[in-house]
Formats: C-alpha cells, structure tokens, sequence
C-alpha cells in the first residue's frame, strides 16, 4: 500500500463513521415519538423543581494541575517516541551516550513529579 | 479512491457492530454466570435476541434535550465521542494481508485519535447543563488525561524493541518471543491504564451509576445515549486487539502450531482479552477518585519511566535476539 492509500482509507473510516449516527439518527426521527413537555425539558437534578444557579459552576483548582501535568507529560512522551523508533540506530552510531541523554531529560522531568507530589498535588482531598 | 476505501470500513463497521452486539450479551451471560444466575434469557433461544431488543427499544425512544441545554453541542458530543473510536480500527491489522490501513506510525495514529474521544465526552458534560453530568464529565476527562500517560509510556518498551511504530512490524518482530515476557512491567501497566481509559470497572468512576446517576451521559436518551455506549464497547474492541497485537504476538502462533490459520490465533487472544475485561468487572468493586488518581500518578507514571530504561538495559543484555 502506498502513503497515500493508506491515509484515503483512514479518510474512508471517518466518512463511515461519521455516516452511522447521521443514518441512524435520522432513521430514529422516523420512528421515535415527539411530544415536548415541560416537565420532560427540565434538567434532571432533584426531579421536583428546576435547578437552582447555572450547573457550570467553578471547578477546583486541581482540574488544572493535572491538566497541566497531563500536558508536559504529553509532550515528554512526544520526544520518547521517535527515540525509542531510532534507538537501535542510535545505539550503534553514538553507544550507549543516547541512552544517558534520554535519562537527563526524563530526570529534569522527573524532577518535576517529585516536586508537585511533595506540595501535594497529586492527592485528591 | 477505489471502492476499497468505503466498501473496506463498511465491512468492518458491520463486523464491529456485530461484535458490540453479542460481546454486551456475553458480558451479561457471563456476569450472570459468576454471579450465579442465569444472564438474559428470555429474548430468542438462549437469549440471543436481547441486545437486538435493546438497540430497537432505544431506537423508538423519545430524544429528549433540556431546556437549558446547549443545542448543537449536545447533539454533536455523541458524534464526537464515537466516530474516533471507529476511527482508530484503520489501524488494526488483523493478519499480514488483512489490514486497511498499513500506517507507519499506526501506534501513534492510534493514541492520537483514540484521545479526541475525550472531548465529546467533555462537551457532552457540559453541553448537558447538569450538575451531575458535568461533575461526571469533569472527573471521567481527569481519569482519562491522567491514564493516558502511563498507557502511551508503557508501550514505549514495545516501540523501542520492535524499532518500529507500524503495528505490523510490532507483530513481525515477535515471531521469538511475545512482548508479554520481556516487557511485563509494561504490560501490567498499559492493561491498567487501558481499563481506565475505557471507564470500565473498577475505574468506572465517571459512570458510578450510585454516586453521579450514570455521570456525563445522564441527560441523554434514545439513540445519542446509545452513541456513547457504542463508543464505549467499540474501544472494547479496538484495545483488545491492540493488547493482542502488542504484548500477545498478534497472530503469531504459540508452540509453533502453524496448521491453525493466523486470523484465529489472532481472533482466540483478542477473545481471551475480552473475556479478560469482562472477569474483572465482575470480580474488582470501584476504587475510589483520590485512590484513582494516586494510583495513576504515583505508581503507574514511575513504574512506565523505570520501563523505559529497564527495556535498554534488556536491550544490551540480550542483544542477540531481542
């Protein structure tokens, strides 16, 4: 398969893929009923009254944290990737020098786990 | 674009749904059997029919939105969250030649695209304008952003010793030896990680039907919930097969008993790993969030980077073979 093939078949599976719910939701218009109410239209909380106050309240700052420790995670693992691909290449070219260049960036990070698991953010309380 | 390019993914679309189909009764026939009763048994013999019954009852159910909800984001979140679970099979080989798409950074592609799920989830919870729902959405986005790490350095052991990111080549590259061996710590870890990213027990947390009535979906009905159990099973499908390609050989043989076709080798673990998911959720109660998280960020995240560095160190001591 050519580069381009493979990625017309990956463009197939999204036009698939998105086909299914639209025929499918639209086959279920034909067939479900439709009778707004009230009472049906209300948000399901305490089932008597509506909700008090909007529900997109403000979150806890923590949400954030590991959002952020997510991203700089995410992007360590974005470098580990074509290093581990290369690795064998790199290994006869440069010996064992690849592997220690690995180890100081993942200690700097690693470093930086440490450091938010000793201020306390990595618990949920 | 030949007629491959649509005829292929409808194929499979259908092989999937057939899969989401009976893999459901089968989760619940063998739920019931570990729980010792019977399983659904009503709906055609065996009750083979029930889950058939099931996608025609939500089909004729009413599609309610809230008042308050926001319009197009709630009825697009269902889409979002599902067509990338569909999405990431063009990647799954399934033999040599049975493939559709031969990607050279298939494992990539796949954690890529797999993670976009999280956003519909995201925009579900919030478009919703439900207190629960989007509590739930919230913590199920922390668990899967904090899960994906160890899943995506897991694998990196795998990547390093295959040399390659193509999922056949991964497979090519154990005809020795399954990764399951040389690299158990970092299967341990993926199979953890990737049951908290498919929110099954006993990380179901963002679902705990006790505590958040069913979390970011509770707003949804009729076939937009449908959409997202949907995704729900189809990554079922799409991790079992990438654990089986991975860590299980793929459809390499075991004991070199070749005379049995390489699709059912493949077919036979990718089963095992299901019936595998399955097991657990029967067996493990839900753990709680701040359990979750520390066990995400503080056992799992060190033991992945240890296995980077462990699978150099097996690199230099069996360099011949491995």
């Amino acid at each position: 398969m050519t580069y381009t093939e493979n990625y017309l078949s990956v463009v197939g599976f999204i036009l698939v893929g998105l086909a299914l719910p639209a025929a499918a939701l639209t086959v279920g218009r034909l067939l479900r009923p439709y009778q707004p109410s009230g009472p049906k239209a209300m948000a399901y909380e305490s089932g008597v009254l509506d909700p008090t106050g909007d529900s997109r309240v403000q979150f806890h700052v923590r949400y954030y944290l590991f959002a952020l420790l997510f991203v700089i995670f995410d992007v360590e693992a974005v470098f580990l990737y074509p290093w581990a691909v290369a690795y064998d290449a790199l290994r006869a070219d440069v010996g064992l020098f690849i592997l220690a260049e690995m180890g100081i960036f993942v200690f700097f990070l690693v470093i930086g786990l440490v450091y938010a698991w000793k201020k306390r953010v990595l618990e949920w309380t | 674009m030949n007629g491959w390019t649509l005829f292929g993914p409808v194929t499979l679309l259908s092989v999937v749904l057939l899969f989401v189909t009976y893999a459901i009764l089968f989760e619940r026939k063998v739920m019931g059997w570990m729980q010792g009763r019977h399983g659904p048994n009503r709906l055609g013999p065996w009750g083979l029919l029930q889950t058939v019954a099931d996608i025609l009852k939500l089909l004729i159910k009413e599609d309610t939105i809230p008042r308050n909800a926001d319009r197009a984001m709630f009825k697009a979140a269902p889409v979002i969250a599902f067509v990338p679970s569909f999405v990431v099979l063009a990647a799954i080989p399934y033999t040599k030649g049975l493939l559709f798409s031969d990607l050279a950074v298939g494992l990539l592609y796949y954690i890529a695209i797999s993670s976009i799920t999280t956003i519909g989830i995201l925009s579900g919870g919030w478009a919703s304008n439900n207190k629960y729902a989007l509590l739930g959405s919230m913590r199920s986005v922390a668990q899967m952003i904090s899960y994906e790490i160890p899943l995506v350095m897991s694998v990196i052991g795998v990547v390093m010793a295959a040399g390659t990111l193509n999922l056949t080549g991964i497979v090519e590259s154990q005809k020795e030896v399954w990764f399951i061996l040389p690299q158990i710590i970092g299967f341990v870890v993926f199979f953890i990680a990737s049951l908290a990213e498919l929110n099954r027990t006993p990380f179901d947390l963002p679902e705990a039907e006790s505590e958040l009535v069913a979390g970011y979906h509770v707003e949804y009905s009729g076939f937009r919930f449908a959409f997202f159990m949907l995704a729900e099973y189809v990554y079922v499908y799409a991790m079992a097969a990438l654990t089986t390609i991975l860590f299980l050989g793929g459809w390499n043989p075991l004991f070199g008993i070749d005379f049995i076709p390489p699709i059912f080798w493949f077919a036979l673990k990718f089963l095992l790993m299901v019936f595998l998911l399955i097991w657990i959720r029967a067996t493990l109660p839900r753990i709680r969030m701040d359990q979750l998280m520390q066990l995400g960020w503080k056992v799992l995240l060190p033991l992945s980077l240890i296995n980077i560095f462990l699978s150099a160190v097996l690199k230099e001591v069996f360099s011949g073979w491995y």
